[in-house]
């Protein structure tokens, strides 16, 4: 323990580390070898990681503190990210939790990857995840279980699991993770963290493992929302390797902290507190809500009609992309492929059949069903048509209100295997999150408070099209109001 | 009951994926049981209604035909199972 401080290095946020940075008061190999240390102590229990890069990242933050000493500091100059293993990383394995990509190692940097080095980041290493990003509890992972740092015979959400676990057992400063229908503000909820997902859009998906193309978005999971801005300013903004990613300014997302909320109106969807959600949950919402009004925001009930019917849509139209996006993975290219195929027919079955887990079998199944001869009308176009009902509510929800309030999860983190063998079950639980994919909007997670059994809690803004500022300033407000004591998980 | 075994058999076929019959009874009964939770879509009539393919408007994006430099045949066949001769090798195509 050092004599600066009480508390580890590893356990500061980045707004802390880069003051600390600046002033001379702390270096960057320091600050790294602290994160190694307690990922050295707790990282058997937990299994964030798929792969460590401590002998890059040792000279990334020599690199770093030297820069430092130059006046040469960047945004995130000598801070320990970690990345989810989606990311692709330019000479480092690239698993995506899969056995087919076991092997991968790319040719290059996802943009995110490139642009959070030319900001100075340290690399960590990369984290634990569902395979391919499909599952709600990292579970699915080629590579093993991620634990939830609260309880470890609980799941820690999924599919950015072990970029959220990371976070909260201080493994890391900060990570980034994927978000298709809930994957980085689920499991920062049921980890105690900040998640964001970015409008769809606002940050480039080159070099991220596809999923479902038209839900995917990369996005920050940090201590708190300070980092949360910071980590978005150093991702967003249009980019030509991605033909989705929008030319729109981005907002400085840092400004946007410590504002108030005075006069906004928040938007409380009553479909979202219907049967199943956990009593503590419903009553974290009904303190957030006091919380809020405290501040001087007014809290309105609203209708989003069809929010019955996104569990559904979603899983449709997110398996149609997938069983498409997943058809490269034919063992000729790049990664696994299984011995003994007659002929090339043949290899193909052989190699996809044994390089994919179940579940992603399971989707890849129902995506080639719902886009069959026959069958697309009935499940594909109607599930399209559906969607753009759902992406109406918004729009005229936010006709009423600035932002939406919501809980992120209806329960707290379940227990290990709980829902493993039943789909619709685990699909279920991705219940209150699914709809801002669909609808292409932003939403973030913030923690606010813990069961009685100290499982952490969250609770969920969505605001309408590029209006990440606004998410940012209310959660921030209600981050510094809410008086929720800061624990960390015993491990 | 929404999709029998013998259609399973036939996705899998669409999909390259080869199933034993154990898991063909498996995959079987869950599909089902997510198929039936989706028939909650037809609850709603839909005539008319433009299908929604994209979050967010999007336009053709393009940029000039000007030359780009590629990554070359080493680093493309560095990942490759069967990459020898600077030829991605596979089994054989035709009889």
């Amino acid at each position: 323990m050092s004599q600066k401080n009480n508390m580890e290095f590893n356990q500061l946020t980045i707004h802390e580390l880069q003051e600390k940075l600046r002033d001379g008061s702390l270096t960057s190999v320091e600050i790294t070898e602290s994160v190694y240390r307690r990922i050295a102590s707790v990282e058997e229990k937990v299994h964030s990681y798929i792969t460590l890069m401590e002998e890059t990242a040792i000279g990334q933050a020599r690199e770093a503190d030297r820069r430092i000493k130059e006046g040469n500091a960047d945004e995130l100059t000598g801070i320990p990210i970690a990345l989810k293993d989606i990311l692709c990383t330019e000479g480092v394995r690239t698993t995506c939790g899969s056995r087919i990509l076991e092997n991968f190692i790319p040719p290059y940097d996802a943009t995110v990857v490139r642009k959070l080095k030319d900001a100075g980041a340290v690399f960590v290493g990369k984290t634990n995840m569902d395979e391919f990003a499909m599952g709600s509890s990292t579970e699915t992972s080629w590579f093993g279980i991620t634990k939830n740092p609260w309880d470890l015979e609980r799941i820690p959400g999924g599919s950015s699991g072990g970029s959220a676990a990371a976070v909260a057992a201080d493994e890391c400063i900060a990570s980034l993770g994927t978000d298709t229908g809930g994957s980085i503000r689920q499991p920062a909820a049921l980890c105690g963290v900040v998640g964001m997902k970015p409008t769809y859009g606002r940050v480039s998906r080159f070099g991220m493992v596809a999923f479902a193309s038209s839900l995917d978005q990369i996005g920050p999971v940090t201590k708190d929302v300070e980092d949360c801005a910071i980590m978005m300013n150093v991702i967003s903004g249009h980019d030509t390797g991605d033909s989705t990613s929008v030319p729109a300014e981005i907002p400085d997302y840092r400004k946007f902290i410590s504002r108030d909320i005075r006069g906004w109106t928040v938007g409380i969807p009553r479909e979202y507190f219907v049967e199943g959600i956990d009593p503590e949950i419903k009553d974290a919402v009904d303190e957030t809500i006091k919380i809020l009004e405290d501040l001087g925001a007014k809290c309105i009930d609203i209708s989003l009609p069809h929010t019955e019917y996104c569990v559904a849509v979603y899983y449709i139209i997110a398996p149609s992309e997938a069983s498409s996006n997943l058809a490269r993975y034919d063992g000729v290219r790049y990664g696994f492929r299984a011995t003994g195929g007659e002929d090339l027919l043949d290899m193909y079955k052989k190699t996809r059949s044994s390089g994919f887990g179940a579940e992603v079998k399971r989707r890849i199944m129902l995506g080639t069903y719902s886009l069959s001869s026959g069958y697309y009308d009935a499940y594909y176009k109607k599930a399209s048509q559906v969607r753009a009902l759902i992406k109406s509510d918004f729009d005229n929800a936010f006709k009423k209100c600035d932002v939406i309030l919501t809980p992120t999860t209806p329960t707290p983190a379940f227990r290990i295997g709980e829902k493993v063998d039943d789909p619709l079950q685990m699909y279920l639980c991705d219940i209150f999150t699914l709809s801002t994919n669909l609808a292409g909007i932003p939403g973030i997670s913030v923690p606010c408070g813990y069961t009685r059994t100290d499982l952490p809690i969250g609770i969920q803004f969505m605001a309408k099209h590029f209006e990440e500022g606004k998410l940012l300033q209310i959660a921030s407000a209600y981050e510094k109001n809410s008086k929720i004591e800061r624990r960390r998980p015993e491990l | 009951m929404k999709i029998t075994k013998k259609e399973i058999g036939h996705v899998a076929h669409l999909a390259r994926l080869d199933f034993s019959e154990d898991e063909k009874e498996k995959f079987t009964s869950q599909i089902n049981t997510i198929l039936m939770y989706m028939d909650i879509l037809n609850r709603i009539d839909t005539a008319g209604i433009q299908p929604m393919t994209h979050a967010i408007s999007l336009n053709n994006v393009f940029r000039d035909d000007t030359e780009k430099k590629s990554i070359g045949t080493e680093i493309a066949l560095a990942n490759a199972p069967d990459g020898n001769m600077g030829l991605f090798g596979v089994p054989k195509v035709i009889e």
